[in-house]
């Protein structure tokens, strides 16, 4: 026994799906399996305690409450966990485009055929009461496509047109996706960017990239005239005292009358351009009792939640904000109230250093690969998982504008979980399998 | 490869960076910072929406037709409610207890903390009871609002009602900012001026804590903003008339319509059988809704712009005539024989010319005529010619106002249907129908419908000599507003001016010596000119039809009386609008034995033929 074990270690690879299937309980990564249980547990009680009513307790397992159906969602979820182990690791590169394509078609079928939901032309009605969000399917069919297509092309050679087809690939799901009017799911898309930085992506996209967002939202909190002295005083200080940026004194004006007119746009898109619904969105972020009864009533509700909680929490069940109709959705997108105020500052940085570890284990799985496609594709589920994780989190603690985004893993929902689950367990397959490249 | 693998530490940096700010912005929020601690307690900001009065509608001379009256809903809080006496709460209300309970378990299902309605539009009795044992129900409280009152128990179906919004329409970009239980005009006025009558919704916010106690405004009221109260309308509705026109109905199924001449104002708009519009205000009204909805009389339905699928009758001949004098294939001197070879007819003189047809109504007459101004040789194929003719007539008919909506401010208008060689070519085949196919549109049957709102504006643009504007019940938004501008506009028909002559000496001869005399009002010095007409009904006794406008030299009302299964127009619908004009010119009724005859309702026992 331990001499065929020592074999399979080794470079000998026998055709024996007993023996694969060892060999890939060997290589899999079970501190991210385990890291995976403890968000889904975790989210599970959480779901209970929002939904939960001291005046009329429902069983944790009753159907009749979101945690018992959550049940069921991860009952289904550990079944695609199987099968997604037990498949061939190799299709999901092979099959990499036409699963992309057939997300595509997917996406566009859902836009013609939906019946608006909520003003969301997103949910395909599967029949005897399930339905399926197909934009939640496009975020691994991406990041396979992604991947697939940057294990074929070099990113540094800057060749522009593998650059725009390469943007093309990503970001032709989200456009679907906006005229499906879910701009949140969209929005995820962006992620991809940290991927493409690190396979090779000039960094100056990602400054150019920050210093716009950074703009964007310093317009939306400083008047536009204290912006923009401010902005002078600091690029003059900056040109004065470094005098490589003094001898480029006319692109330093350049730069500053760019920013101005940035600025400028900003506040034109902000006001005239995007639709009331939106423009409340990222106004109840700066100023949310503005608001109280919109978007800002979210924002202003959750941060109180959040904050009553104190150091320790309320304990287990016992939070009074949550419960009840003061934080909206919160067994969805305003989970994070629910630890905030029950498990207090400490249980709320436990959360974040589960997500903290998860995401730096995915990393480490993806550096570790062998292939460009499987590194290139662990980064886009870090991304992806890392964009929700900020977005989510950020705007219950009013750091982010509201956008109905889930909670990875944690939130209540079934196609939420499906897809994380899926993202999560193809890299785990691709990764279990590594050693068979080695070898070949 | 090196030098970007050190990119992953960037990468990480990244993540780390985002929750260690999100760790220590919690640590602001949760230790350091207590006046979320103390929001808690305090508690929630709760916005109370303040409901503006609705709009009043008054009729032309300043008469109130909708006022707002306040009724009072016994309210439930959930979470506050506990261990109440709910069987004595029953007995209170003389609810059965399951009713009780579904409320209960509604409101529950609603929310917790925010309230629901238990019990609506408390009776003053019930109020009296509640409101003095109220103290042993936490919980539960009373709110006051508006709803709406009718004084005089007219104009249901011009009016229409205000009921709670449906889930259908809250989806609606339409209805954006309206929230579920909120009121919406559902029909006819109510519906059509919907966002000037409503007003503007206020919110104020107060402080509750966790035990729903009020803690007071939320900073002062500094958000607040009051609710600004909806326009008042002025109808141009005469509600006087309005209201003899329903007396002299009461019991029939019919429309009548009357209309200004001059100014498209309509002075009175029934739907027979009618309803009190009290009848939706009360608790009862999902009850009271479904019963009228399914009432074989079709209450529900607004007879005097959805009723177009029956043909005018004689009426029509007066649109024949017009535009065979516009199109000069006939002058007023043109006679014809009554040749009941052609199509059927009655004793009269014979030969006639234009001003005698319209007198004895002869059938063969517009049958020659309306022969005349379809086969004009335009084409040497019978067929064609034919079908070139039927097209020109149609389109000069359009400019009547007939076939398609007038644009009333009442939704729900039908168009009305006007032959056309399609209509034919998709029956016979192209080429295969000529005159003797189509010869009844010339006495006004076949292929028509008119709307009772049709036929009046059809009177208003004979009393105008040629054009008319827009029928509409809405004279202004605000007491003192202007006219709406849309409603000024002047729609002209093809036909000049002159041509109209002839018809209304003809028209006037109906009413003194011809089938309507029991609309005369000659012995009150009023020249009434008029026409009857009977709309065959396959399924039943005839319709009766009577369309008339008065006074002649100067005419102030246009009016169309359309009584289902009336037979004769001369014998049931000419009466009641002798009746209406006489009560509108001159405020008081003389032709008394008229009205006991249309009251007695004799007229549905005459014998047809
Ligand atoms: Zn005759």
């Amino acid at each position: 026994m331990a001499v065929e074990q020592k074999v399979l270690g080794g470079k000998i690879v026998k055709p024996s799906s007993r023996r694969n299937s060892r060999r890939i309980s060997q290589h899999i990564d079970w501190l991210t399996i385990l890291l995976y249980f403890l968000l889904v547990a975790l989210g599970w009680m959480n779901i209970y305690a929002a939904v939960y009513s001291p005046d009329n307790v429902v069983n944790i397992f009753s159907f009749d409450i979101n945690s018992g159906k959550q049940l069921v969602w991860i009952g289904t979820s550990v079944i695609l966990i199987l099968v997604l182990m037990v498949v061939d690791y190799k299709v999901y590169e092979h099959l990499a485009y036409p699963i992309y394509g057939a997300v595509i078609l997917l996406l566009l079928f859902t836009l013609a055929v939906a019946t608006p939901i909520a003003g969301s032309r997103s949910w395909l009605d599967l029949g005897g009461g399930v339905r399926l969000q197909p934009a939640e399917l496009a975020k691994f069919a991406t990041a396979l496509a992604v991947s697939k297509f940057l294990s074929s092309v070099n990113l540094r050679q800057q060749n522009m047109k593998d650059q725009m087809i390469l943007a093309a690939i990503t970001f032709l799901p989200p456009a679907i996706i906006v005229l499906q009017n879910e701009t949140g799911s969209a929005l995820v898309f962006g992620a991809f960017i940290l991927a493409f930085f690190r396979e090779g992506m000039s960094p100056f996209i990602l400054i150019v990239g920050g210093a716009a967002a950074f703009i964007f939202i310093m317009t939306l909190l400083v008047p536009k005239l204290y912006l923009i002295i401010g902005i002078f005083i600091l690029m003059g200080l900056a040109t004065w005292l470094d005098y490589r940026l003094m001898r480029r004194f006319k692109t330093m004006i350049a730069l500053f009358l760019l920013v101005v007119g940035m600025i400028f746009s900003v506040d034109y898109f902000v006001n005239n351009i995007l639709q009331p619904h939106q423009q409340n969105r990222i106004k109840a972020l700066i100023n949310p009792e503005a608001d109280p009864l919109g978007f800002g009533w979210n924002v202003t509700q959750s941060k109180i939640a959040i904050g009553s909680g104190g150091f320790w929490g309320k304990g287990f069940l016992e939070g009074t904000q949550t419960k009840f109709d003061f934080v909206p959705e919160q067994s969805t997108d305003f989970i994070f109230c629910t630890i905030g105020e029950e498990h207090g500052w400490v249980g709320s940085s436990i959360l974040i250093a589960l997500f903290m570890l998860l995401l730096i284990r995915i990393i480490a799985v993806a550096e570790r690969q062998k292939s460009v496609f499987g590194r290139t594709y662990g980064y886009c589920v870090a991304s992806i998982i890392f964009f929700h994780f900020l977005v989510n989190v950020g705007m219950t603690i009013g750091l982010a504008p509201v956008v109905g985004i889930p909670l990875p893993f944690f939130s209540y929902g079934g196609s939420s979980l499906w897809s994380f689950t899926i993202l999560l367990f193809i890299l785990l397959a691709i990764d279990a399998n590594r050693s068979q490249d080695l070898s070949r | 490869m090196n030098y970007l693998e050190n990119r992953k530490y960037i990468i990480q940096v990244i993540f780390l960076i985002v929750g260690i700010v999100f760790i220590v912005r919690l640590f602001y929020i949760q230790v350091l910072d207590s006046s979320y601690k103390q929001a808690a307690e305090t508690n929630a900001i709760k916005p109370v929406i303040q409901y503006p009065f609705r709009g009043l509608i008054y009729d032309r001379d300043g008469q109130l037709l909708v006022q707002n009256t306040p009724v009072y809903d016994l309210m439930i809080i959930p979470k506050e409610a506990k261990q109440i006496d709910t069987l004595r709460l029953c007995e209170l209300l003389n609810i059965p207890i399951e009713q009780a309970r579904e409320q209960i378990k509604k409101a529950k299902a609603f929310s917790y903390v925010q309230p629901s309605i238990f019990y609506q539009k408390l009776s003053n009795q019930e109020l009296a009871h509640v409101q003095d044992n109220l103290i042993d129900f936490p919980g539960f409280y009373i709110n006051a609002r508006t709803a709406r009152g009718y004084p005089h128990q007219s104009l249901s179906h011009a009016l229409g009602y205000i009921a709670e919004i449906s889930p259908k329409q809250l989806e609606d970009t339409t209805f954006k900012g309206y929230r579920p239980g909120d009121y919406i005009g559902k029909s006819g006025i109510e519906q059509e001026y919907e966002k000037y009558l409503m007003g503007k919704r206020g919110v104020k916010y107060k402080m509750v804590n966790v035990r729903g106690v009020d803690k007071g405004s939320f900073k002062d009221g500094a958000y607040d903003t009051l609710s600004i109260a909806g326009e008042n309308m002025v109808s141009t509705i005469d509600l006087d008339l309005q209201a003899y026109g329903e007396h002299l109905m009461n019991g029939a199924k019919g429309s009548i319509v009357a209309i200004e001449p001059a100014t498209g104002e309509i002075l009175a708009y029934i739907s027979a059988p009618f309803y009190d519009p009290n009848l939706f205000t009360g608790k009862d009204y999902g009850k009271n809704y479904m019963a009228l909805l399914q009432d074989p009389d079709k209450t529900m339905f607004n007879r005097p712009i959805m009723a177009d699928r029956n043909p005018p009758g004689s009426i029509f001949k007066l649109v024949q005539a017009l535009i065979a004098l516009e199109d000069g294939v006939i002058t007023p001197n043109t006679t014809f024989a009554c040749n009941k070879s052609l199509v059927n007819c009655h004793q009269h003189p014979s030969p006639l010319d234009l001003y005698g047809a319209v007198q004895h109504s002869c059938n063969p007459w517009f049958f020659q005529a309306y022969k005349a101004l379809i086969n004009q040789g335009k084409s040497k194929n019978t067929f064609t010619d034919t079908s070139i003719g039927l097209k020109d007539w149609r389109e000069q008919v359009l400019t009547f106002g007939f076939g398609q909506k007038l644009g009333i401010d009442i939704p729900g208008e039908k168009t009305g249907i006007i032959a056309s060689p399609a209509l034919y070519d998709k029956v016979y085949g192209q080429n295969r129908w000529k005159y003797s196919t189509i010869y009844s549109l010339s006495i006004g049957q076949g292929e028509l419908g008119v709307t009772p709102l049709q036929m009046a504006n059809f009177m208003a643009i004979i009393a105008n000599k040629g054009y008319y504007v827009t029928p509409h019940i809405i004279r202004s938004i605000g007491e003192n507003g202007k006219p709406l501008r849309e409603n000024q506009e002047r729609h002209y028909t093809s036909v000049k001016p002159q041509h109209f002559e002839p018809i209304i000496e003809g028209m006037a001869e109906v009413v003194r010596a011809g089938t309507a005399r029991r609309a005369n009002l000659a012995k009150v010095g009023i020249t009434v000119c008029g026409k009857t007409g009977t709309a065959q009904n396959p399924q039943g006794p005839d319709h009766a039809v009577f369309v008339a406008f008065a006074p002649k030299e100067n005419p102030k009302i246009a009016i169309a009386v359309y009584v289902e299964h009336g037979k004769w127009g001369g014998q049931s619908a000419a009466p009641i609008a002798g009746l209406m004009i006489e009560k509108y010119l001159t405020d008081t009724v003389t032709i008394k034995e008229q009205e006991k005859w249309v009251l007695s309702r004799e007229y549905l026992n005459i014998k047809s033929n």
